[in-house]
């Protein structure tokens, strides 16, 4: 910490040759991981991977359940705005079209159970490097609230 | 050749050194494998818990240390009566009320006699009290959050020494004064003291849900010094004994002055009697000012009222309430053993430990056996209410707790031991030395019905050579003890902070069920809480901006901020967004001329920064939070006191 602050301080005056020398390591580290993996994880379709948690099986509704959605759209603002935006990438993901991506499953397993999904999934982990290691925090959320969010997932499209 | 020689003697040398070394490590292979005996006795492996709590008070930190049992390994250190930077604690506005007495906003504290709530004698876990010496306060400390939740600041007393006990059900904290003082203060001679001066010990009920606590009255007794004090228990319950020095009444010197008296006394308060007066409309309201602080967990903010009035009693309007067991000689420490029945009466110049009998005393009470009276209230004769003496056990006694297997053990400030004995029959069983001077101790449940035994510790008033030098101050020592067999065994020396004044002690199991993780985002109902992204904003009321932000893994919203100027009073209302246990996450602006805060999930909390210099100022999170710790930073742009700057925040984009 110590040595950072005094770095950044006694850079103060070439800030932008510093940021330049910074940035070149990390593009070749990207060239490196696309060579081994195209498409990043945030666009890769497995709808057979149902992650690890508490979830095995979910049974989606022909309809959308709009009681469902409005709740889960409740807990989303509070509990995940803070690094989600529907239709953008943010802190972390979109979740826009995920049901696209993912199964249903995989999803409630991300909420309900980051910790051990980004050390054991392998979407997840490759998912944490893509988001440069900002954690999926649990939110504490009960199985019914990641239901929710599940059901208004369904909506944003 | 002659080199050659010497080597190889050398090396025979050296063999042989070997040798005898593996020899003697066989040899005295007892205090090699007994060594590691004790080892194995106070090791708890990495990822294991340890079997006990220790609560250890501060002293002069004002604050109260949480250590585990065996291992001496001290978990946390929960701010009470003095402000603490680590968190924020009497720093956040928050929690500066918590603070607040009738003399103003007090900074720092002397805390001192931990005392854990209690249920039909037994101690669960709920509560713990500890009192302020130096500004008489109680605190009680919450066990789920281990966090202090209420102050009351205890009016007409003056070092608040014998306290904060609790009756055996939690009826009441008691708080007793160890100076005596006019009362009501005043503008009065000094040398006027005799006769003048007063000792309110104070009945501080405690409402048994939450634990809110209120003085219910407060006894005026004699100008004595009220040293210690313990509640009766069993069949003694109901009693509340209190040990007295300075019966003299002397106002200097006090060192030659108050030790005159060849015997002091033990005041024993029928608080039962008294209560039963005072809910039939005795005693009388008295003027006072004394502050009461009471934290919420929900809108996570203290709340300071003045209060204006306090009931008092004067003894002598409540027959049969008070009486004084005469003791030797300027007894310290008072203590009740586990079946009620015995009150220990530690004379701090006396040969003999002196026990009375609870039994004699009431048959002494009910025969009118009495030996003079002390401003009113009756004086027992020594011999009628004497269970026993405990011969020259050693020297300047201070404390004594129990096993609840019939045996007492004291402490020895000036013969520097610990002392085993048996009730009863009063003949000591062991004795064991500490390093060095030692003042208090602890066992588990002591204060009890029920103490639950296995370790004693020994708090130290001096360390020396225990520990290596830190220079001239080193912390006090502690000393672990295993008292399951017949003769008590030395298993750990472990430092302590600020200088202890005794501790609470208690099974883990209990407190460990019912630690809270996380603060619920939800019932949140801070005045100033962002709960969610869409909440956070930044509001001008003339000079004072409040800024609603949230912190999750790994930023701030917002981290831009610009439209602030110097002379501005900018309010920092930061929530936690976490809901995951151990996710704390820190707030500190530069230059601010307060501490950091350190905010739990869930939590809001508010700091205060009134920038005197126009620049751009970072500000960033103080606790290493996740790998993107370090870029949980953001800016703050102050501008002229007479600029234009637009108010204006954001968070993932540029401000303009």
């Amino acid at each position: 910490m110590v040595i950072c602050v005094s770095l950044l301080v006694g850079c103060g005056g070439k800030e932008e040759k510093k940021k330049e020398k910074i940035k070149l390591p990390t593009k070749t580290e990207k060239k490196v991981e696309k060579k081994v993996e195209n498409v990043p994880a945030s666009k890769t379709i497995d709808l057979t991977n149902k992650g690890i948690g508490p979830i095995n099986s979910v049974t989606l509704g022909t309809q959308i359940d709009k009681k469902m959605v409005a709740h889960g759209e409740d807990v989303f603002k509070k509990m995940c705005t803070a690094c989600h935006r529907t239709d953008k990438k943010f802190i972390g993901p979109a979740p826009k079209n995920i049901l696209d991506r993912r199964t249903p499953e995989w999803v409630m397993n991300m909420i309900l159970n980051p910790e051990e999904m980004t050390q054991k999934d392998p979407l997840a982990k490759a998912l944490l490097i893509e988001f440069n290691g900002s954690p999926m925090a649990n939110q504490g959320l009960s199985e019914e609230d990641a239901r929710a969010v599940l059901e208004y997932f369904r909506t944003l499209k | 050749m002659k080199n050659l020689l010497k080597s190889t003697l050398a090396i025979l040398g050296a063999l042989v050194a070997f040798t005898s070394c593996n020899n003697s490590a066989n040899s005295g292979g007892k205090s090699g494998a007994l060594a590691s005996n004790i080892a194995e006795k106070v090791y708890v492996a990495p990822g294991e818990h340890d079997e006990f709590y220790a609560f250890i008070s501060g002293g002069y930190s004002g604050n109260l240390t949480v250590y585990g049992l065996p291992s001496g390994r001290m978990f946390k250190e929960i701010p009470v009566f003095s402000q603490f930077p680590t968190s924020g604690y009497g720093y956040s506005e928050e929690t500066k009320p918590m603070l607040n007495t009738s003399h103003g906003f007090i900074p720092w504290g002397d805390s001192h006699h931990p005392d854990i709530s209690q249920t039909n004698g037994e101690i669960d876990g709920r509560f713990i009290f500890i009192n302020e010496n130096n500004t008489p306060r109680i605190a009680k400390i919450d066990l789920t959050t281990f966090e202090t939740t209420e102050i009351i600041e205890v009016p007409n007393s003056a070092g608040n020494h014998s306290s904060s006990f609790v009756t055996e059900n939690t009826e009441y904290v008691v708080a007793g004064t160890r100076f005596s003082v006019p009362v009501p203060q005043r503008d009065m001679p000094i040398s006027e003291y005799k006769g003048n001066f007063q000792g309110a010990l104070s009945f501080i009920s405690v409402e048994p849900e939450h634990g809110h606590m209120d003085i219910k009255f407060q006894l005026l007794m004699p100008g004595f010094n009220y040293d210690l004090s313990h509640p009766g228990r069993g069949k003694s319950h109901g009693w509340f004994f209190f040990t007295t020095y300075n019966t003299e009444e002397a106002n200097t010197l006090l060192e030659v002055n108050a030790s005159q008296n060849d015997k002091d006394f033990i005041a024993a308060i029928n608080w039962k009697k008294i209560e039963e007066y005072v809910n039939n409309g005795g005693g009388t309201m008295m003027p006072a000012e004394y502050a009461h602080n009471v934290y919420d967990e929900v809108t996570h903010t203290a709340t300071s009222t003045m209060k204006k009035e306090v009931r008092v009693v004067n003894p002598s309007d409540v027959p049969g309430a008070v009486y004084f067991l005469p003791t030797p000689k300027s007894p310290h420490g008072c203590d009740v053993d586990p079946s009620g029945e015995y009150i220990v009466g530690n004379g701090k110049l006396s040969a003999n430990l002196t026990v009375h009998s609870f039994t004699k005393m009431l048959d002494a009470i009910e025969n009118k056996k009495f030996d003079g009276e002390a401003y009113g209230i009756p004086i027992l004769k020594f011999e009628d209410v004497l269970a026993g003496s405990v011969e020259q056990p050693g020297l300047g006694p201070l404390h004594t707790e129990f096993d609840g297997e019939g045996n007492a053990y004291t402490t020895f400030f000036i013969s520097s031991e610990v002392v085993k004995w048996k009730l009863g029959t009063w003949e000591v069983i062991d004795r064991k030395p500490t390093y060095y001077s030692v003042g208090h101790l602890t066992i588990p449940g002591g204060n009890s019905r029920k103490p639950q035994g296995k370790y004693m510790f020994a708090m130290n008033k001096i360390t020396k050579d225990r520990y290596l030098p830190t220079g001239p101050e080193l912390e006090h020592s502690a000393q672990l003890y295993d008292i399951s067999g017949d003769k008590m065994e030395l298993l750990l020396d472990f430092p302590t902070h600020g200088e202890p004044h005794y501790a609470a002690a208690m099974r883990a199991d209990i407190i460990k069920e019912r630690s809270k993780k996380i603060y619920s985002l939800a019932e949140n109902n801070h005045d100033y809480a962002a709960k969610s992204d869409a909440d956070t904003k930044v509001v001008r009321k003339g000079n004072e901006v409040h800024i609603y932000m949230t912190t999750i893994r790994s930023h701030f919203s917002p981290d831009n901020i610009e439209g602030i100027k110097v002379g501005d009073k900018v309010y920092f209302h930061v929530t936690n967004l976490e809901q995951d246990f151990d996710v704390p996450h820190g707030f500190a602006v530069l230059g601010q001329n307060t501490s950091e805060l350190l905010i739990m999930p869930g939590q809001t909390k508010s700091s205060v920064w009134e920038p005197t210099k126009v620049g751009v100022w970072p500000f960033y999170c103080t606790d290493f939070c996740s790998a993107l710790h370090q870029e949980m930073q953001g800016y703050i742009r102050v501008s002229p006191a007479n600029s234009n700057v637009p108010l204006k925040w954001s968070m993932g984009e540029n401000i303009e």
